[in-house]
């Protein structure tokens, strides 16, 4: 019963992961942006949440009000810095991005503080419920029907709607799009702040398991980016299965092999990355 | 001709009077800069380190986010090797640049098939490799108390190494020269400009029979050789070694260090890695969070308004002069 | 006929269902003029990629001066003496012309492994670089940039590229494409240059240019060799006449 603990424990893990990363994925897949700075957004926002609830707001009023306002933070960052930045190589693309990830660093470090923020799971969250076998924390269930309704509510927009469609036209093949008059820098700038706004979102809804520092936006990037990269960039599925995989593994590895735990995660990406270098579930563009 | 003024590549190359100027000023500060000598050293040692990076992705185009991997690789390399094996710290910084190459060899051959974010992911994910191996080899690297206890020997036997950093800072400018002279070399070598070809267009290098492979593995092993004596030198003049050196963010900053003086210059490093530390070091005073923001500033307005970093603004002023001197003539 | 060269034996390439080379035979003798035609979609680069190992084919032989080549990769087959030049630009673009020239003379002269020797081999090659510019006639262009070539004279150096690999056989990939008519006889006269001890086939849409070059043309249709004849005979084959559906040949 054990594996299923942990099985639970590493889904509602990786259901934070994608929520965060399925943004980037796309961000990455659709406008060719290695994006450093989404692990930055995703703190603000967490940020924001907090400091909404520690002043009385309701939790999921504040998670809402985290994802809106890292959206527009997104919004204001997609128009100012980024959109200078598609023409130009990997390396500007990366530097800009830990440019503004250091920005968000330094400013929350001097106007908040650096140490940990207290995690803002509610009471009516913050209990244990039995599920047949023993007693489980409620929160992580939350975690996993937020996720489970997000990754709804994503493949809903990407499947269902003449958005996705373009969307998923775009990162296929983004001359054809442009060719057949899809407006991209439109659909980069709506798909930038979705990915920001479920983002904050997410870090504000999971601080309970990822808890918000300064550093966050650095710490848990590399997780971010193993998501996007191991899921194939630009690949929806392909970042809720790498989520799913990653949240899993790392709890197993944590549970099971202390010592070997982190190794065996970044051995396993490693493999993993050599042997479908385009990801798991890579979108048509890139195979 | 005006069009070959205005491209910076065309420049005419520096005058001996240019290339002698920062180490002369390196010497210079060795004489004058009592009670800095250790922030000079950790200034010469991020040249070397920004340079092993400038052949790398600068030169061969190999987008890489885990040069610390090679950096932290050579540290504990060189401290291990001066406490287990022997004191010398020629013989240290041998072992461990040649442990490095031998580590980017070996990755390089693994990876370099790959390119862009997969290839920037790779590397990523080596470096995550070693922190989380030097993490639970407690018993070998101490894990996060650091390796200390490191006792470097005199220099050939000779000069022993003195509390204020002044050994240190000669024997870190000698091998930086060293290394220098080498890169330089290797850059203008038929080698280095198959690299750049291969930078501009793996296709066209393909077309004229280029290894293209093999030759990115040679340039990724060198670098990672030369960011190996960085770290070998960093341990053995701080006299200990922190797991930080294998983190995400010792590869950011050494690329950011090399945005900052500009790319593909070799110099670059110099004046990138020097402003670097400094800020670092006068903001970090004030509050350790200053430098970050003041960094981070810095790097937006680089690669949004000045594409060839700092190198690049003074080229463009040279070229500027260069222009008018001509006009000048023409009149 | 003089020995052979290049023979091509049963090549056969498909992309799935699709037969895009289908048992293609070809010799290509020393010295040897060859023009390659063939309507839109018959397979032309598919056979070039092929024969230059940009593609691997399913079946059948390929022998450069009696070795068998077909499973070596394209570096090898380039240093061997089998050369192309490309359709679309692949021009170092950052570099004058002469260097773009130089650092492929460095590689065919294997200098292009020492590390540390930069002055005297280097300047060695810029110096036969030049001479190859001279014999295609863009001595001139030496020292600009290629990104402020004209595209014609962009063209003339990828050939130049081309030959001073010292290649056996070379693929012209349609060296005229996209050059202005004005300018397109600068391209037959840098042909005609060519050394004649090396094998040419030139792949070209510009009819033209193919029949005043070419003492041999091979037609390519639906991916295998229609026919192989003299300029004269093909211009009034009724086979080539239909397959390019009533367009005026000559």
């Amino acid at each position: 019963m054990q594996a299923f603990t942990i099985l639970l424990d590493g889904v509602a893990y990786g259901m934070i992961l994608f929520i965060i990363s399925v943004g980037l994925t796309v961000t990455m897949g659709l406008m060719r942006i290695v994006n450093l700075a989404h692990g930055a957004f995703a703190m603000v926002g967490g940020y924001f949440a907090t400091v909404l609830t520690l002043k009385g707001i309701p939790f999921l009023w504040s998670c809402v009000a985290a994802g809106l306002f890292a959206g527009a933070l997104g919004a204001l960052a997609e128009m100012t810095l980024y959109r200078p930045l598609y023409r130009k190589g990997e390396l500007q693309q990366v530097l800009l991005t830990i440019g503004l990830c250091f920005i968000c660093i330094s400013a929350l470090t001097l106007f908040v503080g650096a140490t940990p923020l207290p995690a803002i799971v509610p009471a009516w969250l913050d209990r244990m419920v039995y599920i047949g076998y023993r007693d489980y924390p409620l929160y992580r269930l939350f975690l996993i029907g937020v996720g489970a309704l997000m990754a709804l509510v994503v493949w809903w927009i990407m499947e269902r709607t003449l958005f996705g469609a373009k969307l998923r036209a775009a990162v296929d093949d983004p001359q054809m799009a442009r060719a057949v008059g899809v407006n991209v820098n439109k659909l980069f700038l709506f798909t930038f702040v979705g990915g920001c706004a479920l983002a904050g979102f997410g870090a504000a809804v999971g601080a309970g398991i990822m808890s918000l520092e300064p550093f966050y936006a650095l710490r848990y990037l590399v997780y971010f980016l193993i998501v996007v990269a191991v899921g194939g960039m630009g690949s929806f599925r392909g970042s809720l299965v790498a989520a799913l995989l990653i949240g899993v593994v790392d709890t197993a590895g944590r549970y099971l092999v202390p010592q070997f735990g982190g190794f065996l995660l970044y051995v396993l990406i490693f493999s993993l990355l050599l042997w479908r270098p385009n990801g798991l579930l890579p979108p048509k563009s890139a195979t | 001709m005006s069009e070959i003024a205005r491209a910076p590549a065309s420049l005419s190359p520096p005058s001996p009077l240019w290339h002698a100027l920062p180490w002369a000023l390196a010497l210079g500060f060795f004489f004058v800069g009592d009670g800095y000598h250790s922030l000079g050293v950790n200034i010469l040692v991020m040249i070397l380190f920004t340079l092993s990076l400038d052949l790398a992705l600068g030169y061969a185009g190999i987008i890489t986010l885990g040069h610390a991997a090679f950096f932290g690789l050579g540290a504990y390399a060189a401290g291990l090797f001066n406490i287990h094996v022997d004191n010398d710290p020629l013989l240290g910084l041998a072992f461990a640049s040649l442990l490095a190459a031998a580590f980017g060899l070996l990755t390089g051959m693994l990876i370099l098939h790959t390119k862009g974010e997969t290839l920037l992911m790779l590397t990523l994910a080596i470096s995550e490799i070693l922190y989380e191996a030097a993490n639970h080899m407690r018993w070998l690297t101490r894990g996060d108390d650091g390796l200390d206890g490191i006792r470097p020997g005199p220099l050939l036997g000779l000069f022993r190494f003195d509390l204020w950093g002044k050994t240190s800072f000669l024997y870190v400018l000698a091998v930086l020269f060293v290394c220098f002279v080498i890169s330089w070399r290797v850059v203008r070598s038929p080698f280095g400009r198959s690299l750049d070809g291969i930078r501009q267009n793996s296709r066209r290098m393909r077309a004229i029979g280029t290894p293209v492979w093999w030759r990115l593995v040679a340039m990724y092993a060198l670098s990672a050789g030369m960011a190996g004596a960085a770290g070998a030198l960093s341990a053995q003049t701080a006299r200990l070694v922190g797991l930080s050196v294998f983190q995400l963010l010792t590869s950011g900053i050494v690329a950011v260090m090399l945005v900052l003086g500009g790319e593909r210059r070799l110099y670059g490093a110099f004046i990138g890695a020097t402003i670097y530390v400094l800020v670092q070091d006068i903001a970090g005073a004030i509050n350790p969070f200053y430098w970050m923001f003041v960094i981070g500033v810095l790097l937006i307005v680089i690669v949004l308004f000045f594409e060839g970093g700092l190198m690049g603004v003074i080229d463009a002023a040279r070229a500027k002069l260069v222009r008018k001197k001509a006009s000048g003539e023409a009149k | 006929m003089s020995a052979s060269v290049l023979t091509v034996r049963g090549l056969c390439k498909n992309f799935g269902a699709l037969a895009v080379t289908q048992n293609v035979d070809l010799d290509i003798a020393a010295g040897a003029r060859i023009g390659l035609i063939g309507p839109n979609g018959a397979g032309k680069t598919t056979l070039v990629n092929l024969l230059t190992g940009m593609l691997t084919s399913d079946r059948g032989e390929i022998a450069l001066d009696g070795a068998r080549i077909e499973r070596l990769s394209p570096e090898h087959r380039v240093r061997r003496g089998l050369v192309r030049t490309h359709q679309i630009n692949t021009l170092l673009m950052e570099l004058t012309a002469r260097d773009n020239v130089a650092i492929a003379v460095a590689e065919r002269r294997k200098f292009a492994w020492r590390l540390l020797r930069y002055g005297p081999q280097w300047r060695a090659c810029v110096e036969e670089a030049q001479t190859y510019l001279e014999e295609i006639g863009i001595a001139h262009a030496g020292g600009r940039r290629v990104s402020l070539l004209p595209y014609g004279e962009q063209r003339l150096l990828e050939i130049a590229i081309a030959l001073s690999l010292k290649p056996r056989v070379m693929l012209l990939d349609e060296p005229g494409a996209g050059i202005p008519s004005t300018e397109a006889h600068l391209i037959h006269e840098a042909l005609e240059r060519l050394p004649s001890e090396v094998s040419i086939m030139l792949i070209e849409h510009d009819m033209d240019l193919v029949f005043r070059f070419a003492k041999d043309i091979v037609v390519l249709v639906l991916g295998a060799v229609l026919t192989r004849d003299v300029p004269a005979r093909i211009s009034v084959d009724p086979r080539v006449r239909s397959v390019y559906l009533g367009r005026s040949v000559v």
